[in-house]
């Protein structure tokens, strides 16, 4: 399993996610610069979370129009596996990967904790170690994760089994719609989502809820 | 000649917060008038903030050296070998009169600028903490002020990337006027790749960058020489903008142009600039340095050189580059969007001259603007102690479940995890214990080892008794990283205090700090950086003092750390230390009887040592299995935090008076262990010389049973910690 991390300017966590990445699958990510034009040979690109251009404009959006994005987004159609995770998120959205948009938090705070996510879909790239209805435990750290779609978009993702995290047991951190913390789009090769599972992988972290997570790669 | 279009008159003389005699002792020093620019560049050079003048004599008897200090306070940050090739690099710098007057940007650049210090050695941040007072929680200014430094921090913080680990927040009426923001930074060096700003070698290029220069910040450092009066808000424009996603582009850009080999010098823009960075290049190395202003990177049109040597724009270094790597250099820069411009050169005249539109501005003896600031011996009167205030002069309360509930929901006593939930706290995946312990603690990345790190200070007891109060702050660091199970091994200083003008304010000062200097000896935990604000009153009336400690201390295996969560049902509680019997300025006292008197607690520093020495060993043979020391709020506080961090446990103990519940000697712990194993530590601890003694169990059936007196169920004991912040800052409880 090769992947690729993409780096812009103002992302913060493509270390933990590397290193998520490599401690599981064994193989380290190329860190790929936003101005290359083409991804090397990978299985997995993964658009990591941070600040990219100090989410000065609308979160994501600078990035979303970076010259690597034109290539993730030809092989995204052409079923490249994407992960975008917080500001990754942001960014693939942004990019037209994935549909709607994240809104600042309903509490109008940034917020840094542990949430509980279910898994409501265990057939994609990411969580097919799951059980359907595991609760698991992971850490958000965001000011702009309000997803919010329109309604046809919603029920379109309800239907499909298209949200594949939701927060449970009332840790909704920003007011997300339905409770949504992550998509996946219609092919089933991409997926974002607010929470960082590669801040829970191993015992330091308090537990290791989000391995299996990654673990799914292996298997994908 | 230089010409002097600008006449220096008296006005301007004081408006730049030089007295008659310091501008005097300039003018003898360079034989002639200042121009403008000269004078303000002065006046930044001299002012309190740059120059230590009032505070240095006093500074100066600090202990600064170890067997582990590889840089001591005079550089951007201290250094400290941490074994294995590895240094830790580390500062806490205050922020306080930006903070008052623009709080979410004065916060922000706090953050960035102590950032900046520690990534300028060459380190890598890895921690950041703070340290907040603010006023009386009803003063109409309070909750803004809160909301505002909170977010700033959490801003700059989050989005340059550094996990948020630990800090304090406390209320008091006397800091209604001035806040404190007292902001920390740690970051991992090789030990050999340690960079310095001391210049070397005539002829070299004198590089900028980083972000442009604007008209943001000028005299910010000379605002934080005086004291506020009720106009502190036309003072608004003198405080800085920040920019957390240039900082993390420079932090990048510098860490690469570090490894490149191509740095001889750097030196931040943080306080004064331009002008400081390039004289602290300069002076240190024993060279000239000349400056072409037109080459600066501006963001607006028309600045002057006046303007540009006072600008405090931030996300600015200063380097002196090895010429043949000037073009990798540049590189380096222009992949993360940075501005870089050669601006200058070293030269072997000692004199430090700016030219802008092809005149010569200023043209100064370079050393002297530093070593010879005025430097001040102010006359200082010692303050008296308050008598002990003897226990049975305390009564007990009415309901003790009430007042335990009370004391647990106060503002001063309430969880703070309102505030930390808006710091990253998690960013690095290397976060081992986040806020709400005893002190924060992150792994080093590739090893088994790890770092504690914790700021510390009690203000009520530096206000009753200075001596014993800075003692007690030392004191409070180094068992809150023994807690966890850390080697302390040294100490950034933050010392925020009046204006020193005032012989009581600055007898205030030296007691205080002879007691740092008396505790940082005794527990060998040297003082390796720091910073002093004076000033901080408005209208006359002064904060209490508060020397903020900022303490780092080293875990040789993770594995062996310990926490405050109660961990099983039916395990020993014991108290290390013996119980207490000093009321005097407890937060009992201040809380539920509503009286601020009487002596702090006295710290006895061989008790301290030998206390914690033992604590540290019983972690590390895995003896105890949950330690808390005992500080504010006592014993009884100590036990409700270790039953809340467990979130299903308590503590089940003896039948105690208030005194014993409340008071808060210090050296005490609170650690539980299998209750098969509660004889033999009780035993070593005597073979030692130390008090231990059972308390009391783990209980599943309550968060806090005293025999007989009351008995209080976690969920009552968690609404009222958790309650009081979110309630009062106007948010829905988490």
């Amino acid at each position: 399993m090769k992947s690729a991390v993409i780096l812009f300017p103002g992302i913060n966590r493509e270390r933990d996610m590397a290193r998520a990445l490599e401690a599981v699958t064994g193989h380290k990510p190329a860190i790929v610069w936003h101005t290359e034009t083409t991804l090397p040979k990978v299985d997995l690109v993964a658009v990591p979370g941070g600040f990219s251009y100090g989410d000065y404009l609308r979160c994501g959006a600078i990035a979303a129009r970076s010259p690597i994005m034109a290539d993730i987004r030809a092989k995204a159609a052409r079923g490249l596996k994407v992960l975008g995770v917080c500001n990754g998120f942001q960014i693939i959205t942004e990019a037209g990967l994935l549909p709607g948009a994240l809104l600042r938090n309903s509490g109008l705070k940034f917020v840094c904790r542990e949430v509980k996510l279910k898994v409501e879909n265990t057939r994609t790239f990411f969580t097919n170690r799951m059980k359907q209805g595991d609760v698991v435990r992971c850490p958000v750290a965001h000011g702009e994760g309000n997803y919010i779609c329109d309604a046809e978009t919603l029920k379109a993702l309800e239907d499909n089994g298209r949200v594949v995290f939701r927060y449970a047991e009332g840790t909704n951190p920003n007011g997300a719609m339905s409770d949504i913390a992550g998509i996946v789009n219609e092919a089933g090769n991409v997926i974002g989502m607010m929470p960082h599972p590669e801040n829970m992988i191993e015992p330091l972290h308090g537990n290791t809820d989000c391995r299996p997570l990654f673990e799914s790669l292996l298997a994908a | 000649m230089i010409p002097n279009d600008i006449k220096i008159t008296p006005e301007l003389i004081a408006q730049h917060g030089l007295k008659p005699d310091e501008y005097e002792r300039f003018r003898k020093l360079i034989g002639r008038d200042p121009t403008i620019t000269e004078l303000g560049i002065v006046s930044a050079m001299w002012n309190e903030h740059c120059s230590y003048k009032s505070s240095k004599k006093w500074l100066k008897t600090l202990p600064t050296t170890g067997p582990k200090v590889i840089q001591g306070p005079g550089e951007n940050a201290g250094v400290v070998d941490i074994g294995d090739g590895q240094a830790v690099i580390f500062k806490m710098e205050s922020h306080n009169h930006p903070s008052f007057i623009e709080p979410y940007q004065g916060a922000a650049t706090g953050v960035g600028g102590i950032l900046r210090d520690v990534f300028t050695m060459g380190a890598r941040p890895v921690a950041a903490l703070n340290a907040l007072r603010f006023g009386s929680p009803d003063h109409p200014r309070t909750r803004h002020l809160v909301s505002g430094v909170v977010a700033g921090i959490g801003g700059y913080g989050n989005s340059f990337g550094v996990p948020t680990l630990g800090g304090e927040v406390n209320f008091h009426p006397r800091y209604n006027g001035n806040i404190l923001v007292n902001a920390m930074a740690v970051g991992l060096a090789d030990a050999d790749k340690i960079f310095y700003s001391k210049a070397e070698g005539v002829g070299l290029p004198v590089v900028y960058l980083g972000a442009k220069t604007g008209r943001d910040g000028i005299h910010g450092a000379t605002m934080a020489s005086a004291e506020f009066d009720d106009k502190a808000e036309e003072k608004r424009p003198t405080v800085q903008v920040g920019d957390p996603f240039t900082e993390k582009c420079l932090l990048e850009a510098c860490l690469e142009l570090m490894a490149s080999g191509a740095v001889i010098a750097i030196q931040d823009m943080g306080a004064a600039g331009l002008t400081c960075s390039a004289v602290e290049m300069g002076a240190k190395g024993d060279l000239g340095i000349e400056l072409d202003l037109d080459k600066v990177p501006c963001r607006e049109d028309g600045m002057t050189a006046y303007e540009m040597m006072l600008s405090e724009s931030q996300e600015r270094m200063l380097m002196v580059l090895r010429p043949e790597k000037e073009k990798e250099a540049e590189a380096i820069f222009r992949k993360w969007g940075l501005d870089f411009a050669i601006v200058g050169e070293t030269t072997n005249t000692l004199r430090f001259v700016i030219k802008h539109g092809g005149e010569v501005k200023a043209d100064l003896p370079i050393k002297e603007l530093g070593d010879q600031a005025p430097e001040y011996d102010r006359p200082w009167v010692a303050p008296n102690a308050p008598p002990v205030l003897k226990a049975d002069a305390v009564p007990a309360p009415n309901d003790l479940k009430a007042a335990i509930l009370k004391i647990l929901s106060s503002p001063d006593m309430s969880s703070r995890r309102w505030v930390w939930e808006q710091y990253d706290h998690l960013i690095q995946s290397n976060s081992a214990q986040i806020p709400g312990g005893d002190a924060g603690v992150l792994r080093i990345e590739g090893t088994p080892k790890g770092l504690a790190v914790s700021t510390d200070v009690t203000p009520r007891y530096v206000e009753a008794d200075p001596y014993e109060g800075g003692k007690q702050a030392v004191a409070e660091c180094w068992r809150n990283l023994t807690a966890v199970g850390a080697d302390p091994i040294a100490v950034t200083d933050n010392l925020n205090f009046g204006n020193p003008e005032k012989p009581e304010i600055m007898g205030t000062f030296v007691r205080a700090i002879e007691g740092i200097g008396e505790a940082c000896r005794a527990l060998d935990f040297p003082v390796v950086s720091g910073n002093v604000s004076l000033y901080n009153e408005t209208n006359g009336q002064a904060i209490l003092p508060t020397p903020a400690i900022g303490g780092v201390g080293l875990l040789p295996d993770l594995g062996k750390m310990a926490t405050l969560a109660l961990k099983a049902e039916g395990e020993a509680v014991l108290l290390l230390g013996g119980h207490g019997t000093h009321l005097g300025q407890s937060i009992y006292l201040r809380e539920i009887l509503g009286r601020e008197e009487g002596s702090p607690p006295p710290v006895d520093l061989t008790r301290e040592k030998r206390h914690g020495d033992l604590i540290r060993s019983f972690i590390r043979s895995g003896q105890v299995t949950a330690v808390h020391d005992i500080s504010d709020g006592g014993l009884a506080s100590a036990l409700i935090e270790m039953a809340l961090a467990s979130k299903t446990l308590g503590a089940s103990i003896v039948a105690l008076d208030h005194v014993a519940l409340f008071a808060e000697d210090q050296a005490r712990y609170v650690v539980t262990c299998p209750a098969r194993e509660a004889a033999k530590i009780i035993t070593q601890a005597h073979v030692k010389g130390v008090d231990v003694i059972r308390i009391g169990m783990v209980t599943d059936k309550a968060g806090l049973i005293v025999e007989g007196a009351a008995s209080i169920s976690l969920d009552e004991l968690r609404a009222a910690h958790e309650g009081w912040f979110p309630a009062y800052m106007g948010a829905k409880a988490a």
